[in-house]
């Protein structure tokens, strides 16, 4: 039962990393590898709430979320755009895209040294033990795991559940047919990813509540969100978060019942394992 | 020719402007160069430990109007710096550029021990005395008689080690714990180094080790890990941790209400921002490190530190790389910027710094500070290979 509670954290933990990509690079296409910088950006906006205005880290979602929303739209419009735009196949704009934002997250990681400085950012929230069946876990990981249950909730209803949602299936499934039923596609586009940047953004929000950051560290959650998102399917939202709970409880229950230093190898394994009995991911469809 | 370094946000690397050069004089400052993290993984020790420090000196010496060298003039520093992204090759090639390239007078040395030791060579064959204030190795007598620029300061792993026994033994003998230690460690150069020497040190001591796990870098939850050693029934937890998991062991310690009288976590809990995470609830800790934190010159260094750079220095090794500087600044002063007489005069002399005296023999500072306790608000030193100072260790209390 431990082992269960504690994988589901983690793998809300996990899903909170990875979503933002889904949408970024299942939709918009754009293999975002600055996507960790936004997530560690978000996560100095709540340090900073919480510390300089004695207020919830939460309450840094208000300004975080449209402010890393506006700022991928820019992004997206003014940087990636021109390349989406001279792509000639999804390959190219893969190849273009991995190579511009890989700059782009050496811009973000200067930007955020010169604005925050380069040491640790931590801070103590909620690190009060709360007991489940005579258990306990941090109070901080479960309101965690409670924001990464409605965000994605949200954004599942959003995406299955509603008409412009429907037009962001059309275009994660094919943009081009999605053209020919009048689906503006450059718009949807920008939209998806800007919406994969705020929720990246909220992500880090939570997040810093119990993990040490500094501004160096986006990396390690791009890769994480990366392992994530090609395990759960390219561009689908329920595959990214199973694959996120699947990933989390198997590190848990290796980690309880083996030895903790596998979790690593335990992770890579069943990504291997994926990769070679269903490339295309969970849920992903088979390239036709 | 001058040249600024500023830190470039497309490559991360240094940039630099260059202005006509003045006809030479007296008055043209020494040239240090400085390569450290300033990105990647180390980037956050750096910025705590090593970049306030160099700043903290060339500010200090400036402002008194420069070195005072042995003609009577005087000679501002000017530093050059750049970002080696924690990146050993990176290191490597900053230190040839900034000796052939910048032809700077001195290098400070990088931080933290792989970049040390990655650099020791470039540092020996370009003859730039190295004085290291970051780097702990039991590696010490083969790259001293293999280097003989390079000079070491901050300790021996072994040494570490052995320091932690010895304060669980005393302890344990005052009745104060018992004979069970939880002991976990990265799996990273570091905590595997110090799980290996320790384990047979304690096992000597007399300690039984219920609990021994390793747990890989960047972990994002370490639960399983403090549940397993929670259950373990231990009388001290013994962590050589890095400064992400520092943080996290301690939390999670704290949710799983882990209840031992002896609590060691490894790097980082001599950092200020520990104390500032956790508050009254590391009355107690143990960590790796310390300084005498009544003496006079830890007194005055601490409050300059802290208006100069506006950041708190750390208890450990923030104090031995402003001493390291200190060793540096007063040889020069003594024999001028001839860099194989400096290394000879570090190698023979006694230097005044803010450790107090200091005296390397066979290249390496044989007193310094390795077991480090939060009392009242700050980390002191508990335990030293000799230094003056140390405090009586207290028992853990609760949460």
């Amino acid at each position: 039962m431990d082992i269960l509670i504690t994988g589901f954290l983690l793998g809300a933990t996990y899903s909170l990393i990875a979503m933002g990509l889904t949408l970024q690079y299942g939709v918009a296409r754009i293999m975002n590898l600055a996507n960790g910088e936004m997530l560690v950006a978000g996560a100095f906006g709540a340090f900073w709430v919480f510390t300089a205005q004695s207020l919830s880290p939460y309450a840094a979602a208000a300004f975080v979320v449209p402010g890393a929303f506006l700022l991928n739209w820019l992004i997206y419009r003014y940087l990636l755009r021109p390349l989406v735009r001279r792509a000639k196949s999804r390959g190219m704009l893969e190849v273009d895209t991995i190579l511009a934002t890989f700059g782009l997250s050496f811009v973000f990681v200067g930007l955020m040294v010169l604005a925050f400085g380069g040491g640790f950012f931590t801070y103590s929230y909620l690190a009060e033990p709360y007991r489940i069946f005579g258990s306990p876990f941090g109070l901080n990981r479960l309101a965690a795991s409670a924001a990464a249950v409605v965000i994605c909730g949200a954004l599942y209803w959003g995406i299955h559940g509603t008409r412009p949602g429907m037009a962001i299936r059309a275009v994660a499934v094919d943009p081009t047919a999605a053209e020919l039923v009048a689906i503006d596609v450059p718009r949807v586009s920008a939209f998806a990813f800007a919406l994969g940047g705020a929720v990246t953004a909220a992500g880090g929000v939570v997040l810093s509540t119990f993990l040490t950051m500094d501004a160096s560290i986006g990396v390690v959650f791009t890769m994480k969100a990366l392992i994530i998102v090609i395990m759960g399917g390219v561009g689908d939202v329920r595959g990214a978060i199973i694959a996120s709970l699947i990933l989390g409880l198997a590190e848990t229950a290796v980690a309880s019942l083996i030895d903790p230093g596998l979790t690593l190898a335990a992770a890579y394994l069943l990504f291997v394992l994926i990769l070679l009995f269903r490339p295309e991911g969970l849920f992903g469809r088979r390239q036709s | 020719m001058r040249r600024r370094s500023i830190f470039s946000l497309a490559a991360a690397v240094a940039l630099a402007s260059v202005s006509p050069i003045d006809t030479a004089s007296a008055q043209q400052p020494i040239k240090i160069g400085a390569v450290a993290p300033k990105t990647g993984p180390l980037a956050a020790g750096a910025a705590i430990t090593h970049w306030p420090n160099i700043q903290l000196w060339a500010h200090q010496v400036n402002e008194r109007g420069g070195l005072r060298m042995k003609d009577g003039s005087r000679r501002k520093v000017e530093i050059i710096e750049y970002d080696d992204r924690t990146n050993p090759g990176e290191t490597i090639k900053a230190v040839e550029r900034l000796a052939t390239q910048d032809q700077v007078d001195f290098i400070v040395a990088p931080y933290s021990t792989g970049l040390n030791v990655a650099a020791a060579p470039v540092f020996a064959k370009l003859g730039y005395p190295q004085i290291t204030a970051t780097s702990i190795t039991d590696k010490i007598p083969e790259l001293t008689s293999r280097y003989s620029s390079i000079f070491f300061a901050l300790g021996a792993t072994t040494t570490l080690a052995r320091s932690v026994a010895d304060v669980l033994a005393k302890m344990r003998s005052e009745g104060k714990i018992g004979n069970r230690i939880a002991m976990v460690n990265v799996a990273d150069a570091f905590g595997i180094e110090l799980a290996e020497a320790s384990r047979p040190i304690f096992k000597k001591a007399g300690f039984e080790i219920v609990f021994d796990r390793s747990y890989p870098l960047g972990t994002q939850d370490l639960s399983p890990i403090v549940k397993g050693a929670t259950a373990s029934n231990p009388d001290a937890f013994v962590a050589w941790s890095y400064p992400p998991d520092t943080f996290a062991l301690t939390e999670q310690a704290k949710i799983e209400g882990l209840n031992v009288k002896a609590f060691y976590t490894a790097v980082a809990t001599a950092f200020p921002a520990y104390g500032a995470k956790f508050g009254k609830s590391v009355e107690g800790h143990l960590g790796a490190g310390g300084v005498n934190t009544e003496s006079p010159e830890i007194k005055a260094y601490f409050a300059a530190h802290l208006k100069v750079t506006g950041k708190p220095a750390d208890y450990w090794a923030s104090a031995v790389t402003y001493a390291s500087l200190q060793v540096l600044e007063q040889s020069i002063e003594a024999v001028g910027l001839d860099r194989k007489a400096v290394t000879d005069h570090i190698s023979k002399s006694t230097f005044q710094t803010v450790m107090g005296p200091w005296k390397f023999v066979n290249q390496s500072i044989e007193k310094y500070w390795t077991v480090g306790q939060w009392q009242n608000g700050v980390f002191h030193g508990v335990a030293s290979t000799g230094l003056p100072g140390a405090k009586p260790v207290i028992v853990k209390a609760g949460w």
